[in-house]
């Protein structure tokens, strides 16, 4: 089998699956879809790991640089001459980095279920979806073209709704799947409308073409696009925040991230693979698509996106200190991590020395996908084993879930940034580009890093800790093989993970690039981590009332954060009160008043002519020759006096 | 010259044939019955449906009067199609109507006055196929005799269709005061943007937005599609409406090219309007077929978007998405009409929970819906982005901030019926429809239309290559 068609079969695979299970699920016994849809991810796999060999190792590199290698090229809606939107898959080294991400996360979040939604109802259809979602966001990865990439977006959104959505019986998921979907639906506007400007500037929807075109100072493209401003910024400044737009609401950035904690309400496995390793980063992931363009062509949107994701982590981590519910603490330490891989891409330039800020966020995205979907699954079977979300409800489950306990503790270090786990290499790497080239991002962006510590072991000390073990207790992990072992393969990535040599791989400019690790720069981040976690310890080991009199002494503040700093709140106020007070009131009033009115009218006055003629209602008609004659009039004036 | 009369005009004759031989088959008492005849229907309509394939050349008949040229043809086929299915899916009904041959010939009448006006060279001529082309809808509007509301959408129909004529003629008159002649090619040479030349334009384009029911001309629409029996609201809001806007792109690019920038700003007001209004009223409806009478406003306040780009791409946007609009549409009707059929249920407080009784037509229903909202990948979407391009061609970035808000706007209106079907909590539980071989067939087809069509960039090179020899 060649190259092309095995990365043809990597996303077709999935896609397979959901069409088996999804048409034929009927027909299949229930123990065993779960099973099919496991082995047909588990050989996407595969193919990925052969792929990712043959690219790094094989044909990737030419002349010491990482080039684009393209397949399944098909011309497809040409819109006119110059302009058509074609089809294909790309291989680049951050493509093939996230096709590894994805289909090792999907499998196994496919064999994780296999335990945790065992006599689940709606079993098939729950790996049907899986499916499709893991189909969709291959293709959004692989996709050649802004516009490709588009169409799987939008298919990543429709998946994540339907799996959000899944246990429907109940209101909360139902609602919060309308959320996600109609808030990254306004986001995505934002995302096709950039499209559009860059497809009109630069002619072309094509990655390649567009970088080729809007990242050489001097082209006639880019010169075309920078020239004229719209309130001070240019026509590509404006498309790339445009597009910026869509993958923050998708990365659930700062306003946009109201949709991830409401998104809980999903199976935990979903938001492992969806709310922490894959959907989310795709803003990401497009952001550092682009990367060059923004870099040369609008340094001054790369600029918002760094300032949107330093002011997101810090503010996201801020909430994740007060929340109670698990899945709530690790959606908002989600929201921060993925602020941090924004904002390592926002601190990165073009030009030598500039671009580590962009492996940086690369590298943390890789690192972060592995421990995040490992919390998530943990909390995945704490959750299966307590029936609650609810931190109180927990406490002293190190005895009875001892594998559950090592591996959360190995990715709480991890995510906290101690050495030598994976967290701490790539937020090093991300803390040293933040400090050379934006002070004030770094000093966020090191707040953030502490509080990350801090609230995730307040996490574990209050689940593993705080309340003395139940010496009988039974063990909580007995027979749930298949939830154990997808959890101790995450570990050993979450542990592992850091020591891959990330910068020869990944760059911005395809070139290896040395990413430094010295002692003078670790020192503060790490101390300051280890700090936060001391004083976890301390607070939350054992049950004190010192975190309550700390809330006391905090008051307003904590108040705030613990609600989320009312961000719900005033969405809702401009919902309810500005939008449908101003559109929909006047125009349910314009309805009942004048449309209903003037019938009404011109109906009782012909009821009152003639009892035959009301039979018919020709009252209405009446009313409706009026507006007829009216818009004829309205017409008639408006082109007179423009053009006569 | 007969013989070329013929094959020129193969459309129109073929059809006119048809009407004849359901007229002898009336006479011969085979409507009795139905079923038989319905099969005899059948084939005449797959007959025609083929027929339109064979090529034709382009050529012009009785000094310019009437023409016909490969993009007319198309047009004439995507109508067939839309019959066709139309057809197909009305079955049932019909049969249990027990008057087929009366409802066909109406029908038939119709297209052949579509026919006319796609193919004509003048104005009087495009007058005449107008009006035959809606006369006989009034009588199918109220070709329920046994319902009032029926007889009152029969009604409403032919007086305010009379009151846009009205508006229209005196349209074509004041055109013809200035400019002396009503051939199309006379307009081309001799219009002027003069205040007597805009006021018949207007006129004349309220008759025309009437048809399409742009708002404000569009009140008749609600009660009409609501009253009428299904199968004609369909052929009301497919059918017709897009043979209008098909001879509408025509009269504006060629005819009244002069006058473009007059007319760019009024079908931009229009457009606004009837996005706005549809979606917007769309969205308080409870009965489907009043929805759908909302949402088809909505969607053709949108054409007119493309049809704003003023260039080739606004026709090939144009037809490109009324395909996939007759498909959508064809789809929603043919559902709604299956399950009125049944159970006599039409509003969407009915159609709770259909997802867990009907989950076929409940999917099928979505997947319309959403090429109707413009939700990748369905074909709507391409359609809807092809439109949207094609508007910004011509620069009017204010009709396209709005195009776009409905755009989303729009989304919320189809999703709360989406929501109905698959969320919502049945309060009665909606009794598993028996489907019937054609209706299903005619799903399937649209369904694959839907889907496929998106991606068939060869459908729209197709239409570009015959609109650019124009």
């Amino acid at each position: 089998m060649t190259l092309d068609n095995i990365v043809l079969l990597i996303p077709l695979l999935p896609l397979l699956s959901f069409l088996l299970l999804g048409l034929a699920g009927k027909h299949i016994s229930v123990r065993f879809s779960g099973v099919i849809g496991s082995v047909i991810l588990g050989a996407s796999l595969v193919l990925a790991l052969i792929t990712a060999y043959d690219y790094f190792f094989a044909i990737g590199k030419q002349g010491g640089e990482f080039i684009p290698y393209l397949t399944a090229q098909l011309n497809w809606l040409p819109f006119n001459s110059d302009l058509s939107i074609n089809l294909g898959l790309v291989l680049d080294p951050i493509s093939v980095m996230m096709l590894l991400v994805v289909t090792f996360v999907s499998t196994m979040v496919h064999v994780y279920s296999l335990g945790y939604m065992k006599g689940e109802e709606r079993y098939t259809t729950y790996y049907a979806y899986l499916g499709l979602f893991t189909f969709t966001m291959l293709g959004l990865v692989l996709s050649t073209n802004i516009f490709q990439m588009y169409i799987f977006w939008e298919l990543v959104g429709v998946s994540s709704y339907l799996l959000i959505g899944f246990y429907f019986s109940r209101p909360s998921a139902v609602a919060a799947a309308k959320k996600a979907f109609i808030v990254t639906r306004f986001a995505d506007l934002g995302f096709l409308i950039g499209i559009l400007m860059l497809g009109y500037g630069a002619h072309s929807y094509d990655f390649f073409t567009l970088i080729d075109r809007l990242s050489h100072p001097g082209s006639s493209y880019l010169v075309a696009m920078t020239g004229a401003s719209f309130l001070g910024m240019s026509t590509l400044t404006w498309a790339l925040i445009l597009v910026f737009i869509g993958g923050a609401g998708k990365s659930a950035m700062f306003p946009f991230h109201i949709w991830l904690p409401d998104a809980m309400e999903g199976p935990t496995p979903i938001s492992a693979l969806i709310h922490a390793a894959t959907m989310v980063v795709a803003g990401v992931y497009l952001v550092a698509r682009l990367f060059p363009i923004f870099a040369v062509g609008a340094p001054d949107a790369l600029t918002v996106v760094g300032y949107v994701g330093a002011f997101t982590a810090l503010f996201a981590a801020t909430i994740a200190c007060t929340q109670t519910d698990i899945k709530k603490v690790l959606a908002y330490s989600t929201i921060s991590q993925i602020g941090f891989m924004l904002f390592a891409l926002g601190v990165a330039g073009w030009g030598p020395g500039k671009t580590e800020g962009f492996t940086a966020g690369m590298f943390h995205l890789f690192t972060h996908a592995s421990f995040k979907a490992l919390l998530f699954l943990g909390a995945g079977s704490i959750i299966h084993a307590v029936h609650s979300n609810e931190m109180k409800d927990m406490g002293g489950l190190r005895k009875s879930m001892p594998i559950t306990h090592i591996t959360f503790l190995l990715a709480a270090l991890a995510i906290s940034g101690i050495p030598p786990f994976a967290g701490f290499f790539s937020k090093e790497a991300i803390f040293s580009a933040a400090e050379q080239s934006n002070p004030i991002i770094y000093w966020v962006g090191l707040i953030a890093g502490t509080l990350t510590a801090f609230y995730i072991f307040r996490l574990y000390f209050m689940i593993f800790w705080h309340k003395t073990p139940d010496a009988h207790a039974h063990n909580h992990e007995k027979g749930e093989w298949a939830m154990m072992i997808p959890m101790m393969l995450l570990a050993v990535g979450a542990v592992f993970g850091g020591f891959i040599p990330f910068g020869d791989f990944i760059s911005a400019t395809g070139k290896p690039l040395e990413l430094p690790i010295e002692l003078s720069h670790i020192i503060l981040p790490v101390g300051l981590g280890v700090l936060s976690i001391v004083a976890a310890a301390i607070l939350y080991r054992k049950e004190s009332d010192v975190p309550q009199r700390i809330v006391n002494a905090l008051g307003g503040f904590y108040r705030a954060a613990y609600r989320k700093f009312y961000i719900d709140e005033i969405y809702l106020f401009i919902t309810k009160k500005i939008v449908f007070k101003l559109m929909g009131r006047p125009s349910a009033w314009f309805d009942r008043n004048v449309v209903d009115g003037t019938v009404q009218k011109t109906g009782s006055l012909t009821i009152a002519l003639s009892h035959a003629i009301k039979r018919v209602q020709s009252g209405k008609l009446q009313a409706y020759t009026m507006y007829f004659f009216g818009g004829v009039l309205l017409l008639v004036v408006l082109l007179l006096y423009k053009f006569a | 010259m007969i013989n070329e009369s013929i094959i020129i005009m193969r459309f129109e004759w073929l059809i006119s044939l048809m009407i004849v031989v359901l007229f002898i088959l009336n006479l011969m008492g085979v409507d009795k019955k139905p079923e038989r005849f319905m099969n005899i229907v059948n084939v005449m309509l797959i007959i025609n449906f083929v027929a339109g394939f064979i090529p034709i050349k382009d050529g012009y008949l009785f000094q310019g009067f009437y023409h016909t040229t490969a993009l007319i043809v198309l047009e004439k086929n995507i109508l067939n199609l839309g019959l066709l299915l139309i057809a197909f899916s009305a079955k049932q009904w019909i049969i249990e109507s027990k008057r087929p041959a009366e409802f066909f010939m109406l029908m038939f009448s119709s297209v052949l006055g579509m026919y006319v006006m796609l193919s004509s060279g003048h104005i009087l001529v495009l007058y005449l196929g107008l009006e035959l082309s809606s006369l006989p809808l009034a009588a199918l509007a109220a070709f329920n005799t046994d319902s009032r509301k029926s007889s009152e959408a029969g009604v409403k129909y032919i007086l305010s269709s009379a009151f846009s004529t009205g508006i229209t003629l005196f349209g074509i008159s004041l055109l013809y005061g200035a400019v002396g002649n009503l051939g199309f090619d006379a307009i081309i040479q001799h219009i002027h943007e003069d205040a007597l030349t805009l006021t018949a334009f207007v006129f004349i384009l309220a008759g025309f937005s009437f048809k399409m029911s742009i708002v404000p001309f569009h009140m008749w629409t609600a009660d009409v599609f609501e009253g009428a029996p299904t199968p004609v609201t369909n052929y009301l809001a497919v059918v017709s409406k897009g043979s209008v806007i098909f001879i509408f792109i025509t009269v504006l690019y060629t005819v009244f090219g002069k006058l473009e920038n007059a007319w760019l700003l009024a079908i931009s007001v229009l457009s606004v309007m009837s996005m706005t209004v549809g979606n917007i009223f769309a969205l308080r409806q409870q009965n489907l077929k009043r929805f759908l009478a909302f949402s088809s406003i909505a969607q053709v306040g949108f054409v007119l978007v493309g049809i704003a780009g003023a260039s080739n791409m606004g026709t090939d946007s144009v037809v490109y998405f009324l395909v996939i609009y007759l498909l959508s549409n064809i789809a929603l009707f043919s559902i709604v009409e299956a399950i009125s059929d049944e159970t006599g249920k039409v509003t969407i407080s009915d159609y709770k929970g259909l997802y867990k009784s009907n989950p076929f037509y409940a999917i099928i229903f979505t997947v319309a819906l959403f090429s109707l909202a413009g939700v990748p990948p369905t074909a709507g979407f391409f359609g809807k982005l092809f439109l949207l391009t094609s508007g910004m061609g011509s620069g009017m970035y204010v009709l396209l901030g709005f195009a776009t808000i409905n755009l989303v706007l729009s989304l919320y209106t189809y999703l709360r019926v989406v929501k109905a079907m698959f969320i919502d909590k049945e309060e009665e539980r909606m009794p598993i429809i028996k489907k019937s071989l054609l209706t299903n067939f005619v799903l399937a087809v649209c369904l694959i239309g839907i889907i496929v069509l998106g991606f068939a960039g060869v459908f729209y090179q197709y239409i570009d290559s015959i609109s650019s020899q124009l």
